[in-house]
């Protein structure tokens, strides 16, 4: 594997890496382990705990996607791997 | 128009709409009939995910699940959400680059062996089969229901049905009419609940309406909710939880990475026609599965709500008393839709006490207070029955709304059944036309052929799923999580490796699979018998209390064999020999976008 291979596969790991901890943050996080924490903090009549569970963190996942999928295009750009 | 004659008008023309398209987009090769030619545009290619995705399951079952369990339901909406932020990172682009059309032949080339790909088909076979069973039957109770047809008439009907546009349209015809069967089902769950939360809250936003305040009251909806359901000795709607925090934890990682290895869902991501589309697809998916999956915790809350409503008089009251007796509706006097659904079996009343009137609380509750009042009261018992899985399809019905709503719930559960079956089929058939015959026994087979063979296979897979669907074993109702905690232990693991590790070779995957999946089965089998036959259970062996592993229930378990797939792949990589280095140029070569080719067939 030459070095701009190897930079672009380590760009992109730290990228799903850094995608992931959010991931986790709000689902695993502050939808079920801090939950009852949140709940004391209220979002209209929700209460934010209760909110990620059942909405957020849904939210959250479709946004994670798409900047995904936008700062993958950017690097197949910037290390030339892009399709034609 | 009466509701009989509005049900049918309303599901026959949906019914002519689905074969209408797929006469249109039928198939002619087999890269038609495995992958749609590979260019769909990920925008469609999104909707038809969502409506291969959303099955019975999620249409009728998920609401009621999350109004039962309150809180703890979420596990449901962010594990079978959550699952695509795996899929869109982890694993769709990547094998789209791969080029080939099923799983079981990516494991195949991957794990340089035909034992890979056979035991891929096992896993997948054991995962697509007992999830498909639980399409027919709810076909056979969407029919029954609505249609006044019996049982197996329904069913004989989707078998029909579902043959004509699968066999013939293969993925091409299968995409096509999963738009139109996205746009019927999601109507069929939105319009209802609109339509409530405005009744409820005045807000016609459904997922807005959730966190709004109660038309009537100075309280929000779900503050309200709280107050009755604690009132009648129910755990506390916005914070109850399945088990422990543990369980609820592994649950909803089993059912994520239990999404990320279902094998109908990973096949679309090869029908779009390059590695940046796959990337797109996934969040176009999720956009369209949100839509229903964000309304659902509304639905739930909303429909438990009008229930306790309907049946005491004290919920809609200030400071009402729920056990003053004239605040029990007269059982003389229920509403008609109880009539209606009392004759299914699903909805069932009995008078244990004698009052004449219906009495609807926890009475296993453990609150000693409560039980005092409910003593002092006179009840002798919840007198009311609801199965879970008629809160989607009677809420209209409880809401008082038109008959065409009603007829469009009904149009919306059949299309999310049959898209998901005719989904499971297509990987069905193609593990075994293609994988198997031409990818194991009959190399020299030729296009026509292979073709002919999958539109075999379907048809016979049809009439197994059929016919399960006719005798549904006991274990009918529990299979789908199983189907997730199969998919978890055993695909995601083996495709995940094969993609982030160069050095993992056909020993350690075909090891870890096998223990992944053999230790959930294992698991399932201690606490549902073994191969489900009831009397077999073995959990004495293990001091005889259920969910013996840390208070895991069996329907969380595939997170844990998950890890024992890893950790047994790793273990037996290290003492097996290495793989070979042109395996390792091509995992390399999967990494990067460029020079993503057309999926094909050819092995």
């Amino acid at each position: 594997m030459d070095n701009s291979s190897k930079a672009y596969w380590k760009e992109t790991l730290a990228l799903v890496r850094n995608m992931l901890i959010i991931w986790f943050v709000v689902s695993y996080g502050c939808g079920i382990l801090f939950a009852p924490a949140l709940n004391s903090i209220h979002l209209g009549g929700y209460p934010l705990g209760f909110w990620f569970a059942q909405q957020g963190s849904i939210y959250a996942f479709i946004a994670l996607i798409f900047y995904y999928a936008r700062a993958m295009g950017k690097l197949d750009e910037k290390y030339d791997v892009h399709e034609d | 128009m009466g509701l009989q004659t509005m049900t049918y008008l309303v599901v026959g023309l949906t019914f002519a709409l689905y074969i209408g398209i797929a006469v249109w987009a039928r198939a002619g090769s087999t890269s038609e009939f495995y992958s749609a030619g590979g260019n769909v545009s990920p925008v469609i290619n999104g909707m038809a995910i969502g409506a291969d995705w959303m099955s019975a399951a999620s249409f009728i079952s998920m609401a009621g699940l999350i109004a039962n369990m309150g809180f703890g339901g979420g596990l449901f909406l962010m594990g079978w959400t959550g699952g695509y932020v795996l899929l869109a990172m982890l694993l769709a682009p990547y094998l789209r680059k791969f080029g080939k059309y099923t799983v079981p032949s990516f494991m195949k080339t991957r794990y340089y062996s035909n034992g890979a790909a056979l035991v891929g088909v096992l896993c997948l076979l054991a995962a697509s089969l007992t999830y498909i069973i639980g399409q027919m039957t709810g076909v056979g109770v969407a029919f029954s229901r609505f249609l006044g047809v019996s049982n197996s008439t329904g069913i004989y009907i989707g078998m029909a049905i579902v043959f004509m546009y699968a066999v013939f349209g293969g993925m091409k015809g299968i995409t096509y009419t999963q738009v139109a069967q996205y746009c019927v089902l999601i109507c069929a769950y939105t319009v209802p609940a609109i339509f409530i939360s405005m009744q409820l809250t005045g807000n016609p936003i459904p997922q807005l309406g959730l966190g709004s305040g109660f038309v009537g009251t100075d309280m929000s909806l779900l503050a309200k909710l709280d107050q009755v359901v604690t009132g009648l000795g129910f755990g506390k709607y916005t914070t109850q939880m399945p088990g422990s925090m543990l369980n609820m934890f592994v649950y909803t990682v089993s059912l994520m990475i239990g999404t990320a290895g279902l094998p109908h869902v990973i096949m679309r991501f090869f029908t779009v026609a390059s590695v940046k589309d796959a990337r797109y697809s996934a969040g176009y998916a999720l956009i369209f599965i949100a839509l229903l999956y964000t309304v659902a915790p509304s639905v739930a809350a909303m429909a438990r709500l009008n229930l306790h409503a309907t049946i005491n008089k004290a919920v809609m009251q200030t400071d009402g008393d729920y056990f003053a007796p004239e605040n029990s509706i007269l059982a003389s006097e229920r509403p008609e839709w109880m009539h209606r659904w009392e004759v299914t079996g699903l909805l069932k009343f009995t008078d244990k006490n004698g009052d004449g009137r219906i009495q609807y609380y926890n009475e296993k509750s453990k609150d000693a207070d409560f039980q005092a009042k409910v003593a002092a009261a006179g009840w002798k018992g919840s007198e009311l029955k609801v199965n879970r899985d008629i809160m989607v399809l009677a809420n209209p019905e409880i809401a008082m709304l038109p008959n065409w709503v009603i007829a469009l719930v009904a149009a919306g559960g059949l299309a999310a059944a049959l898209s998901t079956a005719a989904g499971l089929l297509l990987a069905i058939s193609s593990a075994i036309s293609h994988d198997l015959f031409k990818g194991i026994w009959f190399r020299d087979m030729s296009e026509g052929q292979e073709l002919m063979a999958g539109k075999i296979a379907m048809a016979c897979s049809i009439v197994v799923a059929g016919y399960l669907g006719l005798n549904p074993p006991e274990f009918a109702a529990g299979t789908v999580a199983i189907a997730f905690g199969l998919a978890a232990s055993s695909i995601f693991p083996c495709l995940m490796m094969g993609i982030f590790s160069k050095t993992m070779n056909k020993q350690g995957a075909i090891a870890g699979m096998l223990a992944g999946i053999g230790v959930t089965m294992f698991y399932v089998f201690a606490h549902k018998g073994f191969l489900f036959i009831k009397g077999t259970e073995y959990l004495g062996l293990f001091g005889g209390k259920a969910n013996f592993f840390f208070g895991i229930s069996p329907n969380a378990f595939g997170a844990i064999g998950a890890l024992f797939n890893f950790a047994v792949a790793f273990a037996v990589k290290n003492m097996t020999p290495p793989v070979p280095d042109d395996i390792a140029q091509m995992v390399e070569d999967v990494r990067i976008p460029r020079g993503s080719k057309k999926v094909d067939g050819a092995h």
